[in-house]
């Protein structure tokens, strides 16, 4: 437990404003996708992208989950992500939907 | 007797069990695992949010550039700096320092309510001055202010139950009663909020085009 700990103290204050920096500029990247009205499907696929990444850094630096015991990560993760996946099965159905609109 | 003990807390492997399998307390543990539960339920608005979005012709699109879009970044540099406030928080805690714990949490209750203040005007501007309820809206589109309401609703009630969770935090960092992992706990909590909105955002305000 005490190496954990330490680790994640001896983390320096200023690896977390990058991290914000970082946060930061990937949000003004999204918001510039939105200004320039780029096309549907790139736009939803650098939005979400940017999205896990600032998700991944936000759980690994600020929630000090890089600095945990990796089964931690193993026994969370997977099925979360797994979970998360199976959510998307309705989606076809919501594809064919849109299909049937009238045009 | 001593190595025997000794040995149960400290596992041989990193699955072995023992009385600390992950090497963490308890609080920190239970925060996580219900993190995870949260997690799956905002995932689940996130999709039916999406599908509906998807599968409904003519969904409204009331969030334009400006002002819409630029309010929206504007609460997501709000809650993006709150979270930088509330690490900050934890690592002056991790440190010894309690007077300066107690100033950076005070910053990110600061960052929250802002962020709740802001999130009121545009609800208030969109029910007020647009007409969109849960239940109906200009567009004849009941689903959208169902989803918007349900999705963002819910994570305010997240912003505020954590604004006053950070305030108990504060209150007992200053009277020396709560140990820094007390404060992680409730920097855990704090992130996992600016964490969700991290999908909203993007979601709900920037994809606000027609598809």
């Amino acid at each position: 437990m005490q190496a954990h700990s330490e680790q994640a103290i001896a983390v320096t204050a200023k690896t977390f404003v990058w991290v914000w920096v970082a946060l930061l500029a990937m949000t003004v990247v999204e918001v510039l996708l939105a200004y320039f009205h780029v096309p549907l499907l790139l736009m939803l696929t650098a939005l979400m992208g940017l999205s896990v990444i600032k998700g991944a850094l936000i759980i690994a630096y600020f929630m000090h989950l890089k600095f945990e015991r990796f089964s931690l990560f193993l026994t969370l993760f997977p099925m979360l992500i797994f979970c998360i996946l199976l959510l998307f099965i309705f989606m076809p159905d919501s594809f064919r939907l849109m299909e049937l609109r009238p045009r | 007797m001593a190595e025997a003990r000794s040995e149960t807390l400290v596992p041989a492997s990193a699955w072995g069990g023992g009385a600390s399998p992950f090497a963490m307390n308890s609080k920190k543990l239970g925060m996580w695992l219900f993190i995870i539960s949260d997690a799956l339920t905002f995932s689940a608005l996130l999709v039916a949010y999406t599908y509906l979005r998807l599968a409904t012709p003519n969904w409204p699109t009331p969030f334009h550039f400006s002002p819409s879009i630029l309010f929206a970044s504007l609460m997501t540099f709000v809650l993006l700096s709150s979270s930088l406030t509330m690490v900050m928080g934890v690592h002056a805690m991790n440190h010894g320092h309690r007077r300066r714990a107690v100033g950076w949490i005070l910053a990110t209750m600061a960052g929250g309510a802002a962020f709740v203040i802001l999130h009121a005007t545009e609800w208030r501007h969109l029910i007020v001055d647009e007409g969109v309820t849960p239940f109906s809206n200009p567009w004849n589109e009941p689903l959208f202010g169902a989803t918007f309401f349900a999705l963002t609703g819910l994570h305010m009630t997240h912003v505020i139950v954590g604004v006053l969770y950070l305030g108990v935090i504060a209150i007992g960092v200053g009277r020396g009663k709560f140990k820094p992992e007390d404060v992680e706990v409730s920097g855990l909590y704090w992130h996992f909020v600016d964490l969700v909105w991290m999908f909203i955002f993007p979601l709900v305000y920037l994809m606000s085009v027609h598809i």
